[in-house]
């Protein structure tokens, strides 16, 4: 007799399938968050021609508005992203024979999350990571020199922020809890309004990363995991017993991945190519020879 | 060696452009260019045709629907209902299996366009835009760039015709020797050109002896596989490079304007070829409807996929229709005989229907999934997402953008292609897609992100 399935574990599904999910359905989800970018971009390129451009604290300031309405664009997507997913369970569920449908929305709101992290974080993380590829000294004109490095960590907390926010966001959807809702639109707002205090990074990166780890532990209960699912799984060592209570695959090969992605790359060019630049620059004056 | 490649309602698919060949399965396209030099219009034509999607789904949804247009067979709504369900499961991977293959041939089209330099020089023109674009005005410039494209677009038709008068009148061989011609040249002298151009880059010295090795090899390989038999995932990895080796051409020759003019007027020229009644495509698979034969099934990527889950179900929904789902798999199987034979035989392979075995139908229907992509279509893919890289002033956002876009129009397809289950054109809704991110990523999308860049905002 088989054990019924632990809660948790419908937090991430057997890891193939949701790689074959994930691949499958992140060109929707980024079309819709790339559709959202689109639309906030409009606004605000629309309302830095109509205003006066010379002045900067009105381009700051619109800049501002502009990153709000992307933000709130963005849930926009997201919730519209939900509708079309529930429709498309309900129809599924209708053909299928025993009324159920095959995917679970719970998945589906874990790779929904995670592909609009991977998203949002490759557009914001691409330019830099090129841009790291080639000759130049960080920081040179008076920034901060630690311009990569934390770039690469506000990367990888936007995607994990991004998966955790899908996973509460669809549940919350499901039941209705509109304060639940609400708190995500909020703590995306906060997040990105923390980033404004940049380059002062003690009070933009540490609140990031405390909202980043709470948003990880609410949705962590709110796929249905608990002390005691963690574990079980700690002590199954990953066996992958379907749904008996195992390691859920998916989160590790999501979370590597990102956290590889968004931070192994700007860490190898970002950290120690500071020096090293420094000394390439003094040394061949400037020019790039052979470089792509 | 086994071929396994799918292909089940070969009716049901549209002949791809230029690209397909009639013999077999596995002409590869060609398009012979040099720098400004004159191509043999044979080439020139394969290079710009149009290649439409088709797609092979499960015998049931073969006999359901329809493609010659014999009765569908009545089914009980459980049956239908297993049926719809087969069919999601596998358009999901139907849809995967060609997202690899279209990301595979960009991600190879964009790192070429980024590492070597000699893919984003201009160096000349091509015959067929014989207007310049470095004119001072930008009125003059645009009636150019118009003017290059009505040029191309009418050799493209022209080529159409051709072939579909080709086809009708039964010069089998003259299309066999064309293409081969073709791949002949792609395999080996624009390989021969960007291995080159590669080795410049990275400033590799190479002598001719090695070269000469390196390249008869893979291009006698390349025509074995693509000819003949071979591996399915070389055969694959051949089609993709050398539809990545075409768009790189087509990058590098056709002017900037030219270029996005040209994509959007072939998207257009796509939609009407395959739907419109007179349309050349859609002839030319209804005169290979009538003579019941497999239509140009060269130039086509195709996916094989092999399974035997859930086979009762189809197997006997499959016997209830079995002799209409056994000629188009019969058809099917024939292009993947044919490459084994030589052209003239090409008739005589239907002759073999009525004598197969019966055992050979489960084996048929084991083979008979799998999605099928024209080698067209892959490479004005590459071209658009190639530009975008080649000239969105070093920004990667615009080229993700287009890479998403591409995507999402296939998806797009490919739903459609479930729903109207016969061949559509796979051009039109990802080039539009791709030239609409494309332009707003650049214009709009690029400053907004690049300011909030600067203050390291992130959104």
């Amino acid at each position: 007799k088989k054990p019924p399935p632990a809660p948790g574990c419908g937090f991430a599904a057997p890891g193939a399938a949701s790689l074959s999910q994930l691949v499958l359905s992140f060109p929707h989800r980024a079309f819709f968050w790339l559709v959202s970018l689109l639309l906030a971009s409009l606004i605000w390129f629309v309302s830095v021609h109509l205003s006066d451009q010379e002045d900067s604290k009105l381009q700051y300031g619109l800049l501002v508005f502009g990153a709000a309405v992307s933000v709130l664009l963005q849930e926009v997507f997201r919730f519209a992203y939900f509708k079309l997913l529930k429709k498309a369970d309900e129809g599924l569920a209708m053909i299928s024979e025993d009324g159920r449908s095959p995917i679970s929305l719970k998945q589906m709101a874990y790779v929904s999350g995670l592909s609009f992290g991977i998203i949002s974080g490759v557009f914001s993380v691409i330019n830099i990571l090129a841009d790291s590829i080639g000759p130049g000294i960080v920081g040179i004109h008076g920034d901060s020199p630690y311009y990569f490095i934390t770039s690469a960590f506000l990367t990888m907390a936007l995607v994990f922020l991004h998966t955790f926010w899908g996973v509460i966001f669809f549940d919350a959807c499901e039941k209705r809890r509109y304060w639940c809702l609400g708190l995500v639109v909020a703590s995306h707002l906060v997040t990105s309004g923390l980033t404004f205090l940049n380059p002062w990074y003690e009070a933009s990166l540490v609140p990031i990363y405390i909202i980043t780890v709470c948003m990880g532990v609410w949705a962590f209960f709110t796929a249905g995991g608990s002390f005691r699912n963690v574990l079980k799984c700690l002590s199954c060592k990953g066996l992958a017993g379907g749904r008996e209570g195992c390691v859920p695959r998916g989160v590790p090969v999501g979370s590597v991945a990102s956290v590889w992605a968004s931070l192994g790359l700007p860490w190898v060019f970002g950290w120690d190519g500071c020096s090293r630049w420094g000394s390439q620059r003094s040394r061949d004056g400037g020019d790039d020879g052979s470089g792509p | 060696m086994m071929i396994t490649f799918m292909n089940n309602s070969d009716s049901e698919e549209e002949p791809c452009n230029e690209r397909t060949s009639l013999m077999s399965a596995e002409s590869p396209p060609v398009p012979s260019h040099q720098d400004g030099l004159q191509a043999s219009e044979a080439g020139e034509a394969q290079t710009h045709r149009k290649r439409r999607m088709g797609s092979s789904r499960s015998p049931n949804n073969a006999a359901d629907g329809n493609m010659s247009g014999s009765s569908v067979p009545v089914r009980e709504s459980a049956l239908e209902n297993e049926e719809e369900e087969l069919t999601l499961k596998y358009g999901a991977k139907h849809v995967i299996m060609l997202f690899v293959p279209v990301t595979l041939c960009m991600i190879v089209v964009v790192a070429t366009i980024k590492s070597v330099r000699f893919y984003t020089e201009k160096n000349g023109q091509l015959i067929y835009t014989p207007f310049s674009e470095d004119t001072p005005s930008v009125g003059q410039r645009l009636l150019n760039s118009v003017l290059n494209t009505i040029i191309m677009i009418s050799v493209i038709v022209v080529m159409t015709v051709f072939l579909v008068l080709l086809y009708k009148y039964r010069c089998y061989k003259f299309i066999h020797g064309w293409l081969i011609l073709s791949s002949l040249m792609l395999l080996f002298l624009f390989t021969y050109i960007y291995l080159g151009e590669v080795l410049k880059t990275y400033n590799v010295a190479m002598d001719y002896p090695t070269l000469i090795l390196v390249i008869w090899n893979f291009g006698a390989v390349g025509m074995i596989c693509i000819h003949w038999k071979g591996p399915l995932q070389l055969q694959q990895a051949y089609l993709i490079m050398i539809s990545a080796l075409m768009a790189l051409v087509f990058i590098k020759y056709l002017p900037e304007w030219s270029a996005w003019v040209i994509l959007g007027a072939i998207s257009i020229y796509d939609l009407m070829a395959v739907l419109c009644p007179k349309g050349p495509l859609r002839m030319l698979v209804e005169t290979a409807q009538e003579r019941n034969e497999p239509i140009f099934p060269a130039l086509i990527y195709s996916s094989a996929m092999m399974w035997t889950v859930g086979m009762a179900k189809p197997d006997t929904a499959a016997r209830g229709p079995s002799q209409q789902t056994w000629d188009t798999a019969e058809d099917g199987r024939e292009n993947h005989r044919s490459p084994s034979h030589s052209d003239s035989e090409i008739s005589e392979t239907r002759s073999p229907v009525p004598t197969h075995p019966i055992t050979s139908l489960e084996e048929l229907e084991e083979e008979e999934r799998g999605v099928k992509l024209g080698l067209g279509d892959f490479i004005f893919y590459s071209v658009l997402v190639g530009k975008a890289a080649a000239t969105a002033s070093g920004d990667w956002n615009t080229t993700l953008a287009s890479f998403v876009a591409i995507l999402i129009g296939l998806c797009l397809t490919l739903l459609l292609l479930a729903v109207f289950k016969k061949a559509l054109p796979a051009l039109p809704i990802s080039i539009t897609f791709g030239l609409v991110f494309y332009f707003s990523t650049d214009n709009l999308v690029r400053p907004f992100m690049d300011t909030l860049a600067s203050h390291q905002l992130y959104i």
